[in-house]
């Protein structure tokens, strides 16, 4: 089937089949590799876009599901200035290590600071509780987060 | 590879499904893949989204009862000022379900029909006395929540029939209600044990009324309703409190499993209701 969605801010048609798993879709025929699969049963999160501006696990989605949806991947990311503020207080607080669950963790930071004000650390760690990683122990992902909701919400942005 | 239909409207849908009799309703779809993972490459079934159903969407008051669409996400009945007022113990329920985004997918309707015996909106339905509303090419009908899951993963829905509404009838709220979950961990776990709760104390400071369900330690949610009009009446006190605990250990039937043991899910049911009826007392 032709699915036409709006994918990081461009137009988008494939020909695929409806049942694809959506990150096949990104990761294999959109080469669009940032995406990860960890577990692929929706309990990592590591495979997180924003569909309409809301977290979507995309091992759990398919092609079908994207029809007239517009779609965010970590590759749209450093387009928007909450997004190149989380990656830049990811980089700056030392907050990756082996860097596999940093894109999701970005489009889950991502989603939680669209919400408005400069959240909180139990506020963070909620809206980051679906991703796991296995290098960091977390608490330098939440300094990250916690510093570019500050930066945003002061508007301290050179760009 | 198989089709996925897409139907915008209900009658559009059931046309689809009567159509396609076995095609898979999905609404979530954070169950159905999981679960399709292991379906045979060119043999899997067509898919029926019922996303875009819009009589299947949102949340509506009505004169007796509050309505909530069978496809309306975890995230959008935790957001409803209306789900707060009236049915705050889902809310409750909701809010421990998996993680953000599974909550922005998983539908309150598809957590119903998997009956999962750590099934978390389960309790709290049972407490509200919700209605299940069907809909087929036939007509509708509507089942209590207890009439509509059979067992683990069996429900009285008939092939042609989706899901369409859970209602909740405008009850007076109960003062104390709350909803309780134990799991290996915070986010994305699946209950070892849950609670839900809803009581109402007399002047006297008795129990004037209370109602109890337990999840995960029986094939459905269980329910104690001998112990439920026992305690009508009796003070909060620790020997009510030691009464509670005892008649719960004794009647609760839980299984061991890969997530806890038989022992350790009565011992866990049993505390979760006398935390419960302790708190009344403070
Ligand atoms: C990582 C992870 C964590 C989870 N954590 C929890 C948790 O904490 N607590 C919990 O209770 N569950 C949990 N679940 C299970 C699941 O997310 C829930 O049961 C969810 O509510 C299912 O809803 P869905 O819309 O995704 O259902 P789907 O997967 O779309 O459907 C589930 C089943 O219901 C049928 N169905 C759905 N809607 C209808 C309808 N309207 N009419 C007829 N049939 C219908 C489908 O055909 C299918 O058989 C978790 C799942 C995952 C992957
Ligand atoms: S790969 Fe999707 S949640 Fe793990
Ligand atoms: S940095 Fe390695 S999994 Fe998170």
């Amino acid at each position: 089937m032709k699915v036409r969605f709006e994918l990081n801010e461009a137009p988008m048609e494939i020909d695929v089949a409806p049942d694809r798993r959506v990150v096949d879709l990104l990761r294999e025929d959109l080469r669009l590799t940032g995406t990860k699969e960890g577990c692929g049963t929706g309990e990592c999160g590591a495979c997180t876009i924003l569909v309409n501006g809301q977290t979507r696990l995309s091992c759990l989605m398919v092609a079908a599901q994207l029809d007239g949806a517009r779609v965010t991947t970590v590759e749209g990311l450093a387009a928007t200035t909450a997004g190149a503020t989380i990656q830049r207080a990811f980089v700056e607080e030392g907050a990756v290590q082996c860097g596999f669950c940093i894109p999701g963790m970005e489009m889950a930071a991502l989603a939680l600071l669209r919400q408005g004000d400069a959240p909180g650390r139990e506020c963070i760690r909620e809206g980051l509780s679906g991703n796991l990683c296995r290098c960091t122990g977390y608490t330098k992902i939440v300094d990250a987060v916690e510093r570019a909701g500050r930066d945003l919400h002061a508007g301290r942005e050179e760009q | 590879m198989s089709a996925v239909l897409t139907p915008a409207r209900l009658d559009e849908a059931l046309r689809l499904l009567a159509e396609n009799p076995a095609a898979l309703a999905m609404a979530g779809a954070t169950d159905l893949l999981v679960r399709r993972r292991g379906a045979i490459p060119g043999h899997e079934p067509v898919l029926l989204s019922l996303a875009h159903v819009a009589e299947l969407q949102g949340i509506t008051e009505e004169a007796a009862f509050l309505a909530i669409g069978a496809a309306t996400p975890f995230s959008r009945i935790i957001a409803d000022p209306l789900v707060h007022r009236y049915a705050p113990l889902l809310v409750q329920a909701a809010q421990t379900i998996g993680g953000p985004a599974i909550r922005n997918m998983a539908t309150l309707g598809g957590n119903i029909c998997t009956a999962s015996p750590a099934g978390d909106s389960l309790p709290p339905l049972y407490l509200l006395d919700a209605r299940i509303e069907l809909a087929s090419p036939a007509g509708e009908r509507a089942l209590p929540i207890a009439a509509f899951i059979l067992g683990p993963g069996r429900t009285a829905l008939e092939q042609g029939e989706l899901v369409t509404r859970i209602l909740l009838p405008k009850a007076p709220r109960f003062p104390r209600e709350r909803f309780i979950k134990t799991g290996r961990r915070k986010a994305l776990a699946i209950s070892v044990t849950s609670f839900a709760g809803r009581a109402r104390l007399d002047q006297d400071g008795r129990i004037a009324e209370i109602r109890m369900a337990w999840g995960s330690v029986g094939p459905t949610v269980v329910r104690l309703p001998a112990l439920e009009t026992e305690l009508v009446g009796a003070p909060v006190h620790a020997a009510t409190v030691e009464r509670v605990g005892l008649a719960v250990h004794q009647g609760v039937a839980p299984i061991s499993d890969l997530r806890a043991s038989a022992g350790y899910r009565r011992l866990v049911a049993a505390n979760l209701a006398t935390q419960f009826v302790e708190a009344l007392g403070g």
